[in-house]
């Protein structure tokens, strides 16, 4: 009987954390709104599952401290099934509630965020786009409001590169390098910087382009078995991983060839590709694991007083559960950063938020403050560059676990900046923006 | 009662001609564009113009370009969503590279060379029909949207493929209010319903009937198939080529190829089997039922399992969602395979008897 | 010429996996008239109730047996409660509501097992087979070759299934009439029941072998779109129609993806690969053009 009740009771809170922001909470003097189009169902709804998880775990873990600093966040969720349409209908929806007080907008989708982009200028709220697109808004001049935190694809592969480069003795020139895509906007942003490295570094890329969903890639393979690279870069969502793990696997390509983006490297994709992805290593902004304090205090905390977000916890620690986290962690810093400008203990709005996202400075300090050492880059943020980092860490996939391989590395800034200021001017050019004069920027 | 043609009659054959020949159905389509154009605008927040109102009028636009093809001239078509994206990058095309060219014109030559393309993709249809059409135009799907990701001269050699439209400007006016978005979309789709309401009672309406109902026979009675078909194909993919348009320039504001997916074409046709095949206002009902319907599901799911204490979860409400939109698609073609405008014509023939059935 | 005859071996077997789905789709049709778009959630939701069931501990031949009989209760639900009452309807009503019976399973497939993403052991190794690396070095995946024998097997218990059974021979009475069916005493809607549930079957090997290809989840839907072209080549109405199909297209599609899109870059300059999407559609619409009722489809006579 008790345990019947506690169920409910559990049933209840998790239901009203669900609806808590739509509830009118006049109580509770200063809120903070977080607006979450996420997606949980779908061809990516594995993915999504675990990054909100992480995302929202960490969002009640710091109302369960107190707060920030006193103000209470409140989020809801709104399923956009990774399609623009719904995306955008979700921000509409949510958007009234946000303009108080809102958090950084996340939609870990590169469609919705080009779509949202427009609108939030106009509407004024911060977007965060964590190592997806836009990618051209690293230029803050240009995008004010849209946040590509942390990396961008660009500046991955130009890491990715520098890696392969370090393992072969600091030159790739002659080497040959398959670029293998999902062929979408996200698998096409990295090519122009990859071209770039390989004029650089006088390396073959030989580009090959996946459709979607990637389900079958058995002349793909066919062209790489013949082209023999030295190795492949795979920049595959969802079930094109683990079909071209496979499918190295059948066409006998060693995996520890294969280096994949952050997409492309977490649990989900090589957990179904079983002993084919032994040995393969991929790209990613923060770590695994629980060994980082703060994953595991959160599991005490938020699990432990019955207030988790997800009902599987073996995704605890997993590297989209983290990304999640980190994702959160950087939200909540934009907003202390705010707060310590703009007043501690109040409800930052719109345009503070923004200020604490183009002034982030997240030192190795500020991370082991957090519990954090080591679970993402440290990032500084200002006008002129929303990204911030550009830092990424190799991982290998031992068959049961992502070995981390190397420590931050970043990608080449010299080259690859450049390409997102032509990106943006070219932008700028098409909708009419006079860009900000960064240096009259405080 | 109140919907009884008894006592009107007509002295001309202008009077006997017109679109609504019925007072009762005259003043009702009066009245609903009064509402439309003048109390939604001052009573409608920017959610519902945003999230709503637009989407619904463009997709009821898509919608009536498919009930053309598949309602009238019952050739079934799963590529509706890449001729939106025809239209949509064709209109783009226009705008970026001409220069001082007229949005409006832009518009309608994205829809001319959606129709273009649909003629061409219609060709197959004089050889082949029922299911192997339809699976024949997915060909149309995929190859138009591969064409699309492929050439970048499309989408102005942007780099990810994805464009972004510029702000719609008309005589200096700049249509960034969702208001004013919506009195444009508003206007265009009310201009093109009108012309297809007249063009199914014309000669070609009744060709497209007939072919419908049986093509050989169309034939022997001195119908041109080719013509018959071809054109239903133009004008289909018209509808939809600027329904396409409207998408990109007045609601997303960005669109890619991979936007314009089998999922979307799919959804226009769901529009047109809940709303009535066959039917010029049940594209108008069944696209505001598919869209609304996800959305009234999000927002009461939490609520309800808030109320009733069940254990869901973010992901069960969204599962859960996805099984309801899915039995309700099942149990409409269970009830009314006609759909939601066959609903509304039992309605008028019950107001006009009402209140005395006998 | 031994890369030309690696790509064409590799596009036959893979076409092999397109013919395991499309014989679900001709099975349903040819008994029903129903073109049943919900195969492809079929798939997935009997290759995810394989694993749900081997996830609680059930060796993979009990864990197949009660896949099986959640796909049987399955199809008799859908013949009951969906298309019992669309009797009389227009194909295309049928059509839809097989859509919205798609929506229903990727609904419910996931809300019962979970929608992570799950790896499927068979204990089948897709590793080349070592002597034909060796000698001819050429690549054959075992995989594959197992694959296509399955699916072989299948298509035969299935053709005896039809001929030599008094339930096959029923089948084929309702396929080639349903009132004349009716009238010799032969209960429809026992037969539609009972083929809901042969399809389930062929979902239930094609979800188990495209699972432990590609692991099991959400994208196996995706394992109808690659059916379709097979389907409107080899004809709606026959199961060697699928085999042939099948094999056609996996060749063709394979070939195609190596040598058209140099052609193209040629012609036009830039990168074109990725054509799998679509050739097989635009390949399936030409051959239509030539013969409109597939290769193997039965000959539609219009009469006024």
């Amino acid at each position: 009987m008790i345990n019947k009740f506690k169920q409910l009771a559990i049933a209840a809170s998790v239901a009203a954390a669900c609806l808590g922001a739509t509830l009118p909470s006049a109580y509770a003097a200063e809120e903070q709104f977080f607006m979450l189009p996420s997606y949980r169902v779908g061809p990516y709804g594995a993915n999504g599952q675990s990054f909100y998880g992480g995302f929202i775990d960490y969002l009640q873990y710091v109302n369960m401290k107190g707060g920030i600093d006193g103000v209470q966040i409140t989020w809801e969720e709104c399923e956009t099934e990774y399609n623009n349409a719904k995306g955008v209908e979700c921000y509409e929806r949510m958007k009234a509630k946000a303009q108080k007080a809102p958090g950084p907008i996340h939609t870990m989708s590169t469609g919705i965020s080009y779509a949202l982009v427009d609108k939030a200028t106009a509407d004024k709220l911060p977007l965060a786009m964590m190592g997806y697109g836009l990618t051209s808004a690293v230029d803050g001049s240009v995008f004010p409001w849209a946040f590509p935190l942390v990396t961008t694809y660009q500046m991955q592969a130009s890491a990715i590169i520098k890696f392969m480069k370090d393992k072969n003795g600091g030159s790739l020139a002659g080497k040959k390098i398959v670029h293998l895509y999902h062929d979408s906007a996200y698998g096409k942003e990295p090519i122009l910087a990859l071209q770039a490295e390989s004029k650089l570094n006088k390396f073959e890329l030989i580009e090959i382009p996946v459709a979607h969903p990637g389900n079958e890639q058995g002349a793909q393979w066919q062209r790489i078995r013949q082209e023999k690279p030295d190795y492949v870069i795979l920049w595959g969502w969802g079930v094109m991983n683990m079909t071209a793990l496979k499918t190295a696997q059948k066409m006998g390509f060693p995996r520890d060839k294969m280096i994949g983006s952050w997409w492309a490297g977490s649990e989900e994709d090589v957990i179904p590709a079983g002993d084919a992805a032994k040995g393969y290593m991929s790209a990613t902004w923060n770590v695994s694991g629980k060994a980082v304090p703060l994953i595991a205090d959160i599991e005490k905390t938020v699990y432990g007083g019955g207030k988790g977000n997800l009902k599987d916890t073996s995704k605890l620690g997993t590297i989209l559960y983290n990304r999640g986290v980190s994702a959160a962690v950087l939200s909540v810093e934009a907003i202390r950063a705010a707060q310590a400008k703009y007043g501690k203990g109040k409800a930052m709005g719109p345009d503070q938020v923004r200020w604490g996202l183009e002034n982030l400075n997240i030192t190795e300090a500020r991370l082991k403050a957090l519990g954090a050492t080591g679970l993402l880059p440290d990032v500084k943020t200002s006008c002129d560059n929303h990204e911030g980092s550009g830092k990424v860490k190799m991982q290998q996939w031992d068959g049961a676990k992502w070995v981390p391989l190397t420590d931050w590395i970043e990608g080449n800034k010299a080259l690859i900046h450049p390409l997102f200021k032509a990106d943006a001017a070219k932008f700028a050019k098409e909708k009419g923006i006079t860009p900000r004069d960064c240096s009259k920027e405080k | 009662m109140f919907y009884r043609e008894t006592g009107q009659f007509k002295t001309s054959y202008a009077a006997d001609q017109q679109i609504f020949p019925i007072r009762q159905d005259r003043v009702g389509v009066i009245l609903l564009l009064l509402v439309a154009f003048i109390v939604v605008p001052l009573v409608a927040g920017s959610y519902w113009f945003n999230a709503i109102l637009i989407p619904f009028l463009i997709f009821a636009l898509a919608a009536l370009g498919l009930n053309i093809l598949t309602g009238y001239a019952g050739q079934l078509s799963l590529g509706s969503a890449a001729f939106m994206a025809v239209g949509a990058y064709a209109a783009y095309n226009f705008q970026v590279r001409v220069e001082g060219m007229p949005i409006l014109v832009s518009f309608l030559l994205g829809g001319l060379t959606a129709a273009g393309v649909g003629i061409l993709f219609g060709l197959p249809s004089l050889r082949i029909k029922g299911f192997y059409l339809a699976v024949a135009t997915l060909a149309a799907q995929f190859f138009i949207v591969w064409c699309l990701t492929k050439f970048p001269y499309l989408s102005n050699y942007s780099s990810s493929g994805v464009i972004s439209v510029p702000g719609v400007e008309m005589a200096g006016f700049t249509f960034d209010t969702p208001q004013s978005r919506y009195l444009l979309v508003l206007s265009i789709v009310t201009v093109l319903a009108l012309l297809a309401k007249n063009m199914v009672r014309s000669t070609t309406g009744r060709a497209w009937m007939a072919v419908r109902d049986m093509d050989v026979a169309a034939e022997v009675i001195g119908i041109r198939l080719m013509h018959t078909k071809l054109l239903a194909f133009a004008v289909s993919s018209f509808y939809c080529g600027v329904a396409g348009a409207l998408y990109a320039f007045l609601y997303l504001g960005s669109v890619e190829p991979d936007g314009f997916s089998l999922d979307l074409s799919f959804k226009i046709l769901f529009m047109i089997i809940v709303g009535g095949v066959g039917s010029i206002l049940g594209s108008f009902l069944g696209a505001a039922f598919i869209l609304l319907l996800p959305i009234f599901l999000d927002i009461s799911l939490p609520w309800l399992s808030e109320l009733l204490h069940l254990p869901f979860d973010g992901a069960t409400v969204s599962h859960i969602q996805l099984m309801i939109f899915g039995a309700l698609i099942m149990f409409f073609l269970i009830v009314e395979p006609h759909g939601l405008a066959r609903l509304w014509q039992i309605g008028k023939e019950k107001l006009r008897l009402w209140p005395f059935p006998h | 010429m031994q890369f030309f005859l690696e790509v064409l071996i590799g596009g036959l077997l893979s076409g092999v996996m397109y013919s395991l789905v499309a014989l679900g789709f001709v099975l349903i049709f040819k008994a029903s008239g129903v073109f049943n778009f919900a195969q492809g959630a079929m798939v997935y939701f009997a290759a995810l109730s394989l694993v749900g069931c081997m996830g609680m501990g059930a060796p993979l031949w009990l864990a197949f047996i009660l896949a099986f009989a959640i796909m049987t209760l399955l199809g008799i639900a859908t013949e009951k409660f969906v298309l019992r009452k669309m009797v009389n309807q227009a194909p295309i009503a049928l059509f839809m509501a097989t859509i919205g019976l798609a929506f229903f399973i990727e609904g419910l497939a996931p809300l019962l097992w979970g929608n992570e993403v799950r790896a499927l052991e068979i204990g089948l190794v897709d590793e080349p087979i070592a002597w034909i690396l060796d000698n001819y070095n050429m690549v054959v995946s075992s995989f594959d070759l197992f694959a296509a024998g399955l699916a072989l097997a299948l298509v035969a218990l299935l053709a005896l299934f039809f001929q030599y059974t008094r339930v096959g021979r029923a089948l084929r009475a309702v396929a080639d009439d349903h009132q004349a069916a009716l009238s010799i005493g032969i209960p429809l809607q026992h037969i539609w029941a009972l083929v809901w549930a042969v399809a389930g079957f062929v979902a239930l090997v094609a979800g188990m072998l495209w699972g432990s290809r590609n692991g099991v989840q959400f994208a196996l839907t995706f394992t109808a779109l690659k059916a379709l072209p097979v389907l409107i080549l080899g004809g709606f109405t026959s199961v060697p129609g699928a085999i042939v199909g099948g094999l056609i297209i996996g060749a063709s599609e394979k070939l195609a993806e190596i040598y058209i899109p140099p052609v193209l870059a040629g012609w036009f300059g830039g990168n074109f690969g990725g054509i799998e999407g679509w050739f097989p559609y635009v390949m399936a619409l030409l051959f239509l053009l030539v013969r409109p009722e597939g290769l193997f489809g039965e000959k539609h006579i219009d009469r006024v």
